[in-house]
């Protein structure tokens, strides 16, 4: 018991805020701060896999997301399919994708891998705002409501319960993930790529895994947003957009899967929160940034974990 | 047919101008520290947006000119100083979020001093426009691609003939070699940035009159000179030109004949097709990896 304890402990915390988190909450404009928060964070978790451990950047990660999306919007309303039949569709579709380019580009080393994922994420945006015949170009469209097994979400509580749901799931798959051999090839091929190839690990097909599979949680995270925003909008695959998900990543603590979710969190709440001093944001966030790559590289959940065992011990 | 042709070549070649200066100051950040400075498109904002500050206040147009790349200079003398030197072992993931961070940090700063507007510069010659065998040029075309190539000129023999150039370019080719001889690396540093800020600033004043400026366009334009950068293959000064030049002109090609919608997306594509075929850039030489 105290070792299934400890080894999901981080698991625990998190379920025990989201069932805690509910009684701060005031009004439906909280719940739908959370939720976005909850959904940014499925994405991050999924890139921190493929940034934190396989050490690969993606500066297109928002496209895979905003693809999701639009698949969950064109396929409910447009064609009228059911929603989980869309969200399923649109994951197909882009782990399809993700598994294409990848090969190719995942030869890629540093910058040019950060130039070609950029360029696919910008590729992708230009596409969906130009078909406007089918995407609704910059006015967006929107998708059907979410039902499952005929119940259909619609108010904030319930999108609420189903987010933090999903989160829970995702941060539990990522976990045993990390923890399975996959896991630990990811980790020899940071260390030392040539390395890992020499002891026999077959680097190109890790990298190609991961970053199908974080391509595919930012796709469900994405069909979720589409069914709960009023309209999609191409500003959410953006080029920008892809920078926050990094950004979440890398603040709350790179190769940290709590890391990521809080990340995500605290870099949702931070607008939402500096709203009244809304010119001055991006000077704020852009410090954030800088910031924390200076004084802690390793990111805001691993540096106070080593602060706090430091404390711990005598 | 052929004077259009004429009119896209030269419309790219101006563009393509500004993508080589802002290449080029990729080039010469990276080579001086591994770093890629995702801010060089700031550099052009600054520039074209403290001219325009200075013009209106009433300082004549040259004088603003320098006033303007001096004050785009102390910007990327403070990123260098505060922002890469403190994190400088730090790894390439971390350093990239630094220098988008540093961008997001002055396109704030830019908005809350200068606004949201869109704004111009005069020409700096009138605006009739010249024939060239039937298509039309803009002065001001002349002047961007005038004030690239002798800029342009000017780093060459920078860096192949002054001691300063030569310490910059042994550093760029081995650090601790060039440090054991006596090179002040962080004054190599320091001077690209300097440098790389001089080459965004002058591109931007130049591309003001007929782009216009406002807070936003550095982001594009950072984009398609580190595009540039790439497709010449990193660390190549020479190349980076030749890419800023072959970006400019094939997306002024496809604009005109496949898309104007797409354009941005050709030149992205274009990069994608030669990363695959040629992973370290057209004219890049082979990586070597060691355990």
């Amino acid at each position: 018991m105290s070792a299934f304890l400890q080894r999901h402990r981080g698991l625990l915390i998190l379920a025990a805020c989201i069932v805690l988190l509910p009684l701060a909450v005031q009004n439906d404009y909280h719940y739908d701060v959370l939720i976005n928060a909850g959904l940014n964070a499925i994405v991050v978790v999924g890139l921190n896999l493929l940034i934190g451990y396989a050490g690969q950047i993606s500066l297109g990660h928002a496209a895979f997301f905003g693809l999701g999306a639009y698949a969950s919007a064109i396929l409910t309303t447009t064609y009228g399919w059911h929603s989980l039949a869309a969200m399923g569709a649109g994951m197909a579709g882009v782990g399809v994708l993700a598994y294409v380019v990848a090969r190719p580009i995942l030869r890629l080393k540093g910058h040019y891998l950060a130039m070609a994922t950029l360029g696919i994420g910008i590729i992708i945006s230009i596409v969906l705002n130009t078909e406007a015949h089918i995407t609704g170009g910059p006015d967006g469209m929107s998708a059907a409501p979410f039902s499952v097994f005929g119940y259909t979400f619609q108010s904030e509580k319930s999108w609420y319960w189903l987010v933090g749901g999903c989160l829970l799931a995702a941060v539990w798959l990522s976990s045993n993930l990390i923890d399975s051999p996959i896991g630990r090839a990811l980790r020899a091929l940071h260390g030392a790529e040539v390395g890992a190839r020499v002891v026999g690990i077959d680097t190109t097909h890790y990298k190609v895994l991961i970053f199908v599979i974080s391509a595919i949680f930012a796709s469900f995270a994405g069909s979720l947003f589409a069914h709960h925003t009023p309209t999609v909008t191409p500003s959410i695959l953006g080029f920008i957009k892809s920078v926050e998900f990094v950004v979440m990543a890398v603040f709350g603590g790179m190769a940290s899967v709590m890391g990521s979710v809080v990340g995500a969190v605290i870099m949702t709440l931070l607008p939402n929160l500096l709203a009244s001093i809304e010119d001055y944001e991006p000077i704020i966030l852009g410090a954030i940034m800088m910031g924390t790559m200076i004084f802690m590289p390793k990111g805001l959940v691993p540096t106070i974990a080593k602060m706090l065992r430091r404390k711990e011990a005598p | 047919m052929l004077e259009s042709t004429i009119q896209f070549i030269l419309a790219g070649l101006t563009s393509g101008a500004i993508y080589a200066l802002v290449g080029l100051g990729f080039t010469i950040i990276y080579n001086a520290s591994h770093v890629i400075n995702f801010a060089q498109g700031e550099f052009i904002v600054i520039g074209g947006m403290s001219t325009v500050a200075l013009v209106a206040a009433g300082l004549p147009l040259p004088v603003a000119i320098v006033l303007a790349t001096l004050v785009t200079m102390v910007v990327g003398l403070a990123l260098a100083r505060f922002a890469i030197q403190p994190a400088k072992d730090a790894d390439v993931v971390a350093l990239i979020i630094i220098t988008i961070g540093a961008s997001i940090f002055l396109r704030g700063i830019v908005q809350v001093v200068f606004g949201k507007d869109i704004h111009s510069l005069p020409h700096f010659s009138g605006e009739t426009p010249l024939n060239l065998m039937g298509a039309t040029l803009m002065p001001q075309s002349l002047w961007v691609m005038g004030i690239s190539a002798a800029l342009i000129l000017v780093m060459a023999w920078f860096f192949n003939a002054t001691l300063a150039g030569k310490a910059m370019l042994a550093t760029a080719y081995n650090a601790l070699a060039a440090r054991l001889m006596g090179v002040d690396t962080k004054w190599v540093l320091l001077s690209a940035f300097a440098l790389s800020a001089l080459l965004g600033a002058v591109g931007g004043i130049v591309v003001t009159p007929i782009t216009f400026v406002s807070y936003e366009s550095g982001i594009m334009l950072g984009l398609k000179g580190f595009s540039a950068a790439v497709l010449g293959g990193l660390g190549n000064g020479i190349g980076a030109v030749a890419g800023g030049l072959i970006l400019g002109v094939v997306e002024a090609m496809s604009a005109g004949y496949i898309s104007s919608a797409y354009k941005d997306a050709i030149a992205f594509i274009i990069i994608l097709v030669v990363l695959v075929a040629r992973p370290n850039g057209l004219f890049g030489k082979k990586g070597i990896d060691r355990v």
